[in-house]
């Protein structure tokens, strides 16, 4: 715990630097009712303005909080935790279709890294296509996706699944490519000196030997889907989520709104990456490979 | 079955299609190796002898001539399993214990679950490593893993053994300890032994057969069958019979360096 003084630092580095954003690109509009009101706004009247506005430029830490306590534990103590109005519900719809696509990509992921190191013929022809997929923004794809799945009456959740694996599964099959060519020459020839199947080598060599790879990878791509479900919930903004708060916020300039969305987002996603990395933890612990 | 050598060169060159043209890393390799003996590779780098070992273990083919393990071709004998192969490197799994390491060539050629008990315990006992099962390979020296991987070679039944410089990378004192082991071992299991080394003292102490090889293209030199004891204590490297194959050795070391 030696390192909560420097850690505190920081973080109280980064609200002072949020709250002097805030005066600074707040101030203006303080200024202009003062002028409007023609009243002389004194420097101290300006700063304690800008921290109360309610359609701020950028909204200071302490109104974000607020806003996010009011829409989640206030809501909870209530006993309207899910009600619409609540982050947590829209977390929740949000958080499903993240796992969804994490679950979709990661499987893909799997499925084409598995089909590319034993085919040279695949890795040939599917990996510039992985890359390519991924230079193509998912804003621009992600209603076509939308619109093509709905035509063939899918349900929207496995459509914004959908566009969360569209991302997701890129640092997988990158990562699980990578890691299941990581056995050497030598554990490769030691398998064939006891003339082990094509199967036995991939289940008991390049598997376990890809798992450091694999967990990596996973963070990024749980990551990336989270992305992809707020992005797809642009699109789908009826049924609410993260994405849909965002844009109805940015629709009104109910900045307080966009930002407590954005962070209640960022936690999700910083907590989703702790989850692996402690199940990595775990894992790895078990296969004595702990670093 | 004793007049018919386990392994059986005939005529052997390996020609490798590099980019800067082919290069010849055997010719016209000539050898028999008997049932039982220990036999040492010896020269200076770049001579074949662990391509010819590999060439054995049918990791390589050979581009022109025949060679024949057990009486069958070095791919059928690979296909039955017919030897354990000892790396440079130990090559332990790092995901798996020791005694799941050796398990492992168990589990791939289908071994019941009982018998891989019953022989990771044997072999972890002829290795002198028994209570070590459960530790992973990071907890074990470097001389330790070595000798688990040697364990791992010796779990199944095959009669021959194949080591690349499998102490190379040992410091001279465990090395010693390992030498005196490996024959212990010899000794017990009756097992056919291929050794590749760099080390005269290390060929002479261990072996019946010594196969000096020089370089450029990787050839036979001479073949210096052991006049020592079976029984040898490590002190036997001062006795003058030992001196004087290492002498041996050394100058067909020599020879092979001046034509080439």
């Amino acid at each position: 715990m030696r390192n909560i003084l420097p850690i505190l630092t920081v973080v109280f580095g980064l609200f002072v630097i949020w709250y002097a954003g805030a005066v600074y690109l707040n101030s203006n509009w303080a200024y202009d009712k003062a002028k409007r009101a023609n009243v002389e706004l004194s420097f101290g009247a300006m700063v304690s303005d800008t921290m109360v506005q309610e359609k701020p430029r950028l909204p200071p830490p302490h109104q974000v909080g607020a806003e996010i306590w009011k829409t989640t534990g206030a809501m909870v103590q209530r006993g309207k935790a899910f009600s619409k109005r609540s982050l947590i519900y829209h977390g929740w719809i949000t958080l499903s279709s993240t796992v969804l696509g994490f679950v979709f990509g990661t499987g893909l992921g799997i499925l084409l890294a598995v089909a590319i190191v034993h085919s040279r013929a695949m890795d040939m022809s599917v990996m510039p296509w992985v890359i390519a997929s991924q230079t193509i923004p998912i804003l621009a794809i992600a209603p076509m996706i939308v619109v093509v799945l709905a035509s063939a009456q899918v349900d929207d959740l496995i459509a914004k699944g959908v566009i969360s694996m569209y991302l997701s599964f890129f640092p997988v099959v990158v990562g699980m490519v990578k890691g299941l060519r990581s056995p050497d020459h030598m554990q490769m020839d030691q398998m064939r000196t006891w003339n082990a199947s094509k199967s036995q080598m991939f289940w008991r060599l390049r598997l376990p030997a890809s798992t450091p790879f694999l967990f990596a990878s996973l963070k990024v791509g749980i990551a990336a889907s989270l992305i992809g479900a707020v992005v797809a919930e642009l699109s789908l903004s009826q049924d609410g989520g993260l994405g849909a708060r965002m844009l109805v916020g940015s629709y009104y300039g109910q900045t307080i709104q966009i930002w407590s969305a954005l962070i209640a987002a960022a936690t999700l996603a910083a907590l989703m990456v702790a989850a692996i990395g402690v199940f990595q933890n775990v894992t790895l612990k078990k296969m004595g490979m702990a670093s | 079955m004793s007049e018919q050598p386990v392994i059986k060169a005939d005529n052997l060159s390996l020609t490798f299609e590099t980019n800067d043209g082919p290069v010849q890393a055997l010719k016209d390799i000539n050898l028999e190796i008997g049932k039982g003996e220990f036999v040492s590779f010896i020269g200076p780098s770049g001579c074949g002898k662990t391509t010819f070992l590999r060439v054995m273990a049918d990791l390589e083919t050979p581009t022109a001539g025949s060679i024949t393990v057990n009486g069958v071709s070095a791919r059928e004998a690979r296909m039955a399993r017919a030897y354990g192969y000892v790396f440079q490197a130990a090559g332990l799994y790092p995901w798996r214990t020791i005694g799941g390491n050796i398990r492992l060539p168990l589990e791939i050629m289908g071994y019941s679950k009982a018998d891989q008990t019953e022989r990771v315990k044997q072999v972890l006992e002829l290795v002198e490593l028994d209570g070590f099962d459960r530790k992973f390979p990071w907890q074990l020296s470097g001389g330790m893993q070595q000798r688990a991987s040697i364990a791992r070679a010796l779990a199944f039944d095959a009669d021959i053994l194949l080591m690349d410089e499998p102490f190379g990378a040992l410091d001279e004192i465990v090395r010693d300890h390992l030498n005196e082991q490996l024959l212990a071992l010899w000794t017990r299991t009756q097992k056919t032994i291929g050794f590749v080394t760099h080390s005269i003292p290390e060929a002479v102490y261990l072996s019946t057969k010594i196969v000096v090889m020089s370089p450029r293209p990787g050839r036979i030199a001479d073949v210096i069958e052991s006049t020592l004891p079976k029984e040898r204590p490590l002190s036997i490297r001062d006795s003058p019979a030992f001196i004087e194959i290492a002498n041996r050795v050394r100058d067909g070391l020599r020879e092979g360096h001046g034509d080439g």
